[in-house]
Formats: structure tokens, C-alpha cells, sequence
């Protein structure tokens, strides 16, 4: 076990698989010579070379639907995003062809395809780089949509992703490239589809993934600190498909629910979520099932601005009581 | 074999005949499936390729069986040129499970692995992304087939074409980029939408070879077309070839062309690839007037049992709608 960075763990699996199985390969802006807008990939062109570790031109509907005609003849394409929100000019690729090939086709064209990339807000990019795209991607029939939140999620479900035979969509953070922690050597695969509860507690469930999950933990310190209230923090980890007997689970344990996203809340991940909890879970919940999510405007650049409608401490900490009925 | 040589007996193994057989099958294919549609036998979407056939069928005889091609959603004859068996695709029409995409794709949608076939399209230059990427599989694999990528004269207006033209050239990805210009994106003439006279002038841009080809006529298809993919599978790059066509139906089988003058399709029909090849076999001594008729006998009996293979196939069971979104 290594204490290694998020993005050494991401780095690092791209590398084991990319030793592993030699039709994976990495494209996207800046992977190559420039180690990676963000270094995630830093050193896998000296390892393996131009064939494999390609610098793409600015041109994402372009290469990412390179990326799914490379997998309907056999290669396993990972494309890097520099951020999803320009991935949002590939989606035309990933959603009307990646997600559609395999169902279209009778089953005769599996796309085995990663797209990776940040997701959601780094800090004062305003509105064009701080998007969320977990609510639109979990909508499509055919996609897998991963989000992990630790350095170790973050290698299992990478390995993980690279090797299944579905389109996957991989949401890491900008803000959670430089954080530590330990991380299995190695062969070390976490399953899609499964999720963990990160700290078991008694009184509430937070169900919350990606970079917002460092968020609840320190307000989930607060809580118990502050107010003698147990927490359970349960990550899904997979958004698509959505662990659900987990949370099934957790709820009947806690019978209260806070589910703190960091997207807008119409329509998303969020929702969906509480939805299901309610249909499922109806006679279990003590209270109607909370949630904290981004504002439903635009992310503004201003640092107090962006603060103020992204969820936070306080926000966690204040639907925590209101779901416990404490205020 | 010379044409010159005077005959008695009409000598059918000459390749000529070949190719004229092969349009005919695709132009009584194509009509069948309009009776059909119009029949109400199927429904949804159906685009037919009436007066394309020459590219369709000078094109495949430039390939070997290992090239990959892709196309738009005008595609039935060019996948049956792929090598997918006319029935599978009359059964595709009808939705049925013996189509040669279960019944899940429909007319825009053919798809076979086993021939190469990447997929009708229903997204207007979304085929080529994917065609660049099957040509960086090639590339990656040191192997030298090429990709042929069909698409209509309106997906030359299309940014991610662009995008992709740009990394092909850049990268020597052999995409054989073929434009079909049947004049006409849909219900708009293409001169009222682009700033280009001619398609393969956007080439230009990404220092990418081109050609302009008069896809009315299966032999100077061939001819053009032979030279391209032997150049192609030395140099590597990609390739824009502007085939200049007519389609002699509607858009779909909804549209009633009020943007074209009777004149100017009455024009384009003087040069019907089928007909002017028969009348040239029936000018070499190579057919007869009744040898033409015999023979569209027997490919309107050919058809009708693709279509009777369609009728007779089963629909998929309902579990199916519930198949092939994910691959374990």
C-alpha cells in the first residue's frame, strides 16, 4: 500500500493496463508531451510511446468519435477530456453513437471505451468550467458513469472501466488531482455498479460522491462533534448503474437521508436517488428525504458568489438537521 | 475480353454483365422496398438510393473483403455490396429478428461485423469520426486495409467532418472520404448552402488528396476508384472523392421534391447507370433485348424472396428491447 496523489493513482492505472493489454491507448489534449494537462498521465509517453499516447488537436467531437470507431474494430480507446465541459462538444459521439452502437447494431458492436476528464467546479473558472455533467450523462441508456472520490476509487474503478466492454464515463475533479491517500499496489480492481459506505453511523445517511464527498466528511465532523448526531456517509461510487440495494440498505438502518450532489438538482443524480428511496424505502424514512444541491443558476466567478451557490459545510450541516428535525 | 469480337450467343460471364446485373438487383431492390413502405408493410424512416447504383457497385469492386465501410442513413445497397445478404436486409426493413440488425436498427441502420459493414448512420456526418477511428485501428495494427466512408453532400457542412478530415491527414489515416453529391441535403440545393462549387475543393484545406468522379457511369467508377485504393494502400492517407449523382426519388419516401423542376431530373434520367449500361451491352452484342428481359426476371424473382424472406421471418420476442444495451 502507497500513499499516492489522485492522479498518480489514475496515472498509475492507466499504466498497469496499458502494459497489460496492448490495444489500450490514450488520447486526448496535451496527454502526451505535455504529461497531461493536469499530469495525470505523466510519463506514459516515455513508457509506451506516440503510437499509443496521442496528442490530439482541440477537436473533441472529433476525437472522441475517433475513439468509438476505434473500439468498434477491436481497440480499447481511453480519451481524456481536458474538462467535461469540453466534452460536452463530444457528446454527440458519446450519446448518439457510443451509447447507441452495441443496441443498434443487434449486439455486434461493443464500444469499450473510457472518457475521462474533470468534472463540475475547480475553483473561480466561472460558468463554462464549472459544470456538472453526471445528470445529463446518467440519463443515457447505454453508458456507464463512474465518479470516484478517493486516490484508491480512483485507480480500482479506472482498471475497472478500462476493462468492461461499455462506454464509460469517468468524472475525476481538478481539486482533487493533488489530494493523498492510500492506495492498494498492483492488481486491484473495484467492480462498476458497487458502492461503499465510506464511515457507518447510526442517526442519518449522507449518500454523496465525487470531490463533495471531502465536504460532507468535514461537516460530517462537525455534526458529530457539535451535535451528537451519527452519521453514515455512503458513496455510490458508480453513478450508472446505481448501487441501489446499498442505499436500500443504509436507509433501513438510519431511516433518514441526506444526499448532497454537486450538480444542479433538477432532474439529476440527486433525484433520482430520492425518488427511488421513496418508492422503495416509503414506510422505512422518519422524515422526507433531504437534499443539498448547486443552485439552479450558472457558476459565477466571484469567489463569495461561486461559495454561495456551490453546496458547502454549512449547507450540509444545515439539512442534516432539518432531516433529524433538529431546528 | 474484347467487345469487338463479333458473337452469336451473348457471353454472360463478361464482366460488363456482371455489373449491369448487380445495379438492376439494386434498383428492383430499392423499388420493391418503396412498394413495400408504400404498402404499409413497414414504417419509420426510409431513404432509397434509386439512381446511386453505379458508386455503390464501382466502389465494392475496388475493395478486398477486409476493408471496412461505413455510410449514412441511405444505405441498404451498399451493405448488401458489403456482402450482407439482400434478405437480412429486407428483414432489417421489416424490423424482424432475421434482419441484420435483429430488427433493432431499421433502414438507417444496417449493421455486420462479419462483413465489415461499421453501420448506416442517422446522424449527418457522424459516420466519419468513426470511419477515422476504424483507419487509426488500421494504423495502430500496422494492417493494410482502408475505410470507406460514404456520406451525403450535406455532412461537407458538418464541423466534426472537419475536425476528423483534419486528423486523418495529419495522422495518414486511410479514410477513403466518398461525398455521394446527389445535389441536394434534403429538400435544400446544396448551391444555396455552400460556399464551394465543388465538395472536393474542402480538401484543400487539409492538404488531403481529391477528385471529382462522374458516379453516373459503373465503369469510370471503377476505373477512378481503382487507381485511389492502390494509391491508398501505399501512401496511407486519406482521400476526398466528390462523386457527382442523382437521386432520382424524393429525399424520403414523404417528400413530394418541390425544390427540383421536372426538366431537371427528366435531364439526370438520360443518364440512368442501369439503363445506359444496358443499352451499351445491347450495343457490344453483349445482350439482347430479350436476354435484358430475362434477366429482370429472374432479379424481380431474386427480390421477392428477400422480401418473402422479411414477411416470413419472425419479430423479435419482447425480451429483446431489453438486450444488447450493455455488454457484460
Amino acid at each position: 500500500m502507497a500513499i499516492l496523489t489522485f492522479r498518480e493513482a489514475l496515472g498509475q492505472a492507466m499504466y498497469e493496463e496499458m502494459e497489460r493489454d496492448p490495444s489500450v491507448f490514450l488520447m486526448g489534449e496535451e496527454v502526451a508531451q505535455y504529461n497531461g494537462a493536469y499530469k495525470v498521465s505523466k510519463g506514459l509517453l516515455d513508457k509506451f510511446g506516440p503510437e499509443r499516447v496521442i496528442d490530439s488537436p482541440i477537436s473533441e467531437a472529433g476525437f472522441a468519435g475517433l475513439g468509438v470507431g476505434a473500439a468498434m474494430t477491436g481497440l480499447r480507446p481511453i480519451i481524456e477530456m481536458m474538462t467535461w465541459n469540453f466534452g460536452i462538444q463530444g457528446f454527440d459521439q458519446i450519446i448518439n453513437h457510443a451509447a447507441k452502437m452495441l443496441y443498434m447494431s443487434g449486439g455486434q458492436f461493443p464500444i469499450p471505451m473510457v472518457i475521462r476528464g474533470p468534472n463540475g467546479a475547480a475553483h473561480m473558472l466561472s460558468s463554462q468550467h464549472s459544470q456538472s455533467v453526471d445528470p445529463f450523462l446518467t440519463n443515457v441508456p447505454g453508458l456507464k458513469v463512474v465518479c470516484p472520490a478517493t486516490p484508491a476509487d480512483g485507480k480500482g474503478l479506472l482498471k475497472a472501466a478500462i476493462r468492461d466492454n461499455n462506454p464509460v464515463c469517468f468524472l475525476e475533479s481538478e481539486m482533487m488531482y493533488g489530494m493523498k491517500g492510500e492506495v492498494p499496489d498492483g492488481e486491484f480492481l473495484i467492480p462498476l455498479g458497487v458502492g461503499e459506505i465510506k464511515k457507518a453511523g447510526s442517526d442519518v445517511t449522507i449518500i454523496t460522491w465525487g470531490k463533495i464527498y471531502h465536504k460532507v466528511v468535514k461537516a460530517v465532523e462537525h455534526i458529530e462533534k457539535e451535535f451528537g448526531i451519527s452519521v453514515e456517509i455512503l458513496d455510490p461510487r458508480t453513478l450508472l448503474p446505481l448501487d441501489e440495494n446499498l442505499i436500500f440498505q443504509s436507509v433501513r438502518k438510519t431511516h433518514r437521508v441526506v444526499i448532497v450532489e454537486e450538480a444542479w438538482g433538477f432532474a439529476s443524480v440527486g433525484a433520482q436517488i430520492s425518488d427511488r428511496i421513496h418508492n422503495m424505502c416509503f414506510d422505512e424514512l422518519d422524515a422526507p428525504v433531504e437534499r443539498v444541491s448547486t443552485d439552479f443558476v450558472p457558476v459565477p466567478y466571484n469567489e463569495a458568489l461561486e461559495h454561495e451557490v456551490l453546496p458547502n459545510e454549512d449547507k450540509i450541516v444545515k439539512a442534516v438537521r432539518r432531516v433529524i428535525y433538529a431546528d | 475480353m474484347s467487345s469487338k469480337v463479333k458473337k452469336t450467343v451473348p457471353d454472360q460471364a463478361h464482366p460488363l454483365v456482371a455489373l449491369y446485373k448487380e445495379m438492376l438487383y439494386y434498383r428492383r431492390f430499392e423499388e420493391r422496398v418503396l412498394v413495400a413502405y408504400t404498402n404499409q408493410k413497414f414504417s419509420g424512416f426510409c431513404h432509397v438510393h434509386i439512381g446511386q447504383e453505379a458508386l455503390c457497385v464501382g466502389v465494392q469492386k475496388c475493395l478486398r473483403p477486409t476493408d471496412y465501410m461505413i455510410s449514412g442513413y441511405r444505405s441498404h445497397t451498399q451493405a448488401i455490396a458489403k456482402g450482407i445478404p439482400g434478405h437480412q436486409v429486407f428483414a432489417e426493413l421489416f424490423g424482424k429478428v432475421t434482419g441484420c440488425s435483429r430488427g433493432k436498427g431499421g433502414s438507417m441502420h444496417m449493421f455486420s461485423k462479419e462483413h465489415r459493414f461499421l453501420g448506416g448512420h442517422g446522424i449527418v456526418g457522424g459516420q466519419a469520426p468513426l470511419a477515422t477511428g476504424a483507419a487509426f485501428r488500421i494504423k495502430y495494427m500496422k494492417e493494410d486495409d482502408i475505410v470507406v466512408c460514404y456520406m451525403g453532400d450535406a455532412a461537407m457542412n458538418q464541423g466534426q467532418v472537419y475536425e476528423v478530415m483534419n486528423m486523418a491527414a495529419t495522422w495518414d489515416l486511410p479514410v477513403l472520404f466518398i461525398v455521394e453529391n446527389n445535389q441536394y441535403g434534403m429538400g435544400t440545393d446544396i448551391r444555396r448552402t455552400t460556399s464551394v462549387d465543388h465538395l472536393y475543393k474542402r480538401a484543400l484545406a487539409f492538404d488531403m488528396d481529391h477528385s471529382m468522379v462522374d458516379a453516373m457511369d459503373v465503369e469510370t467508377v471503377i476505373q477512378h476508384v481503382d487507381k485511389i485504393v492502390k494509391k491508398m494502400r501505399k501512401d496511407k492517407k486519406p482521400y476526398l472523392l466528390e462523386a457527382k449523382c442523382y437521386r432520382y426519388k424524393g429525399h424520403s419516401v414523404s417528400d413530394p421534391q418541390n425544390y427540383r423542376t421536372k426538366e431537371e431530373v427528366a435531364e439526370w434520367l438520360k443518364k440512368d447507370p442501369v439503363l445506359v449500361l444496358g443499352e451499351k451491352l445491347k450495343a457490344e452484342k453483349l445482350a439482347t433485348e430479350d436476354l435484358l428481359e430475362s434477366w429482370d426476371d429472374e432479379i424481380k424473382t431474386r427480390v421477392r424472396a428477400d422480401e418473402q424472406f422479411a414477411d416470413e421471418s419472425p419479430n423479435p420476442d419482447l425480451s429483446e428491447a431489453w438486450m444488447h444495451v450493455y455488454l457484460d
